[in-house]
């Protein structure tokens, strides 16, 4: 390689490798905030040394406790526990919730803490897994019944 | 090595090279394509949780792994195009880069259209909608730079670098879903485990990324000939191409 090559080569790298640097020490220092949301356990045990207040808005990841969910019969009103590895979080809902929304499923809601371990939703979304098979393979691999959500046990 | 690769640099060569790859691209992602999304939306069985809905990943993977993969042969070309300042190699990151971009929005928009029924919102913030929304802003940079210098080696060379350190997000794309906590779900076939994804699902989807990159590549060669040209036109080898199809057209 000539010495103007190598010259560029090393200029074109230098150039790489600092906005490399740059924007691993900004993701670094940004940290925990890139998180689209908490995990029930953060939220009642801390995330990196800080506990959410009371009446913080924040979002929160989990995936719905079988047989919690609770609904109003005369509202759209509906609870829910939601759960990581550990403690359980109550999250409470007004509205229609999305399609993919059951029990045993990862949801994200966006709200107020109002409560230690208690959440007001303004926003459910389902948190979709990565994997897809067909409802005869699902049901003989996790004995998961294909149910449409208009006919699931919650309603 | 090396030594075979250097006479393709020759725009004329460059040219001659795309001339005879284009039909092959062309026919066979035709071909392909067409099997994949056929098996894919007609045949392939619905998903046990998504139904139907599901089918959008027949478009939406192969475009959104598309949008990384052109992104890195870009940065490639441009790379090569910098250090050794091969003219060919700059034209090439002018002729990708439009492409790439289109990919991008495809991925983007198939995404946000799925996620309105399942996830119950069309766009959300998380570290893999963001990365990807910066991938597209990357691509449209690069085609702003190329574009708006009036002598095109200046332009090469700016919109080369900002493809360079545009490298830098593609990590951040594939490892963001792993990184931080997201409402996208993680990889499904990219990934050193085995897919979680059903084989009568799976091998539709592979026959899409293959003809979908064989279609960009065939997009990019083409693409490539018209920047040869429009570059070179005042060149003599393509005033004689040109006249020598004038002279078989009478």
């Amino acid at each position: 390689m000539n010495p103007r090559r190598k010259q560029r080569l090393m200029a074109v790298g230098g150039i790489v490798v600092v906005v490399a640097g740059a924007i691993s020490l900004m993701l670094y220092a940004l940290g925990q905030n890139i998180d689209l949301f908490y995990t029930p356990s953060e939220i009642v045990q801390g995330k990196s040394g800080q506990k959410p207040q009371i009446g913080q808005r924040l979002r929160i990841g989990g995936m719905v406790v079988e047989g919690s969910v609770r609904r109003d019969p005369d509202s759209l009103a509906v609870s829910f526990d939601l759960v990581d590895t550990g403690p359980i979080v109550t999250v409470s809902y007004q509205g229609i919730l999305p399609d993919l929304f059951r029990e045993g499923q990862g949801i994200v809601a966006t709200g107020h803490l109002v409560g230690e371990t208690q959440i007001e939703a303004q926003e459910v979304l389902a948190k979709h897994d990565e994997e897809y098979m067909p409802p005869e393979v699902a049901e003989a691999m996790k004995g998961i019944k294909h149910v449409k959500p208009s006919e699931s046990s919650y309603n | 090595m090396w030594k075979w690769l250097h006479p393709y640099a020759k725009p004329e060569r460059a040219f001659a090279l795309c001339t005879t790859l284009l039909p092959w691209f062309g026919v066979s992602a035709l071909l392909i394509l067409a099997t994949g999304t056929i098996w894919g939306l007609a045949f392939a069985p619905a998903d046990y949780q998504q139904g139907d809905s599901f089918r959008i990943i027949y478009l939406h993977v192969p475009s959104a792994i598309l949008s990384m993969g052109t992104y890195s042969a870009m940065a490639i070309a441009a790379f090569i195009g910098l250090v050794w300042q091969i003219r060919t190699a700059h034209m090439a990151v002018a002729a990708i880069a439009p492409v790439g971009a289109v990919l991008t929005f495809i991925a983007l928009f198939t995404g946000a259209a799925w996620g309105k029924p399942m996830w119950g919102t069309w766009w959300v913030w998380d570290a893999r909608l963001t990365s990807e929304l910066i991938l597209l802003f990357l691509y449209l940079g690069v085609i702003a730079l190329y574009q708006s210098f009036e002598d095109k080696e200046q332009g090469s060379k700016a919109s080369g670098v900002m493809a360079l350190v545009g490298v830098v997000n593609l990590p951040i794309i594939h490892y963001s879903v792993e990184w931080w906590n997201t409402l996208h779900q993680g990889a499904t076939i990219t990934k050193f485990a085995k897919p979680s994804i059903d084989s009568s699902m799976l091998w539709p989807l592979l026959l899409c990324i293959l003809g979908l990159a064989l279609l960009t590549g065939a997009m990019c060669l083409y693409r490539l000939q018209n920047e040869l040209l429009r570059r070179e036109s005042h060149r003599p080898w393509v005033r004689a191409m040109l006249l020598e199809e004038e002279q078989n057209a009478v």
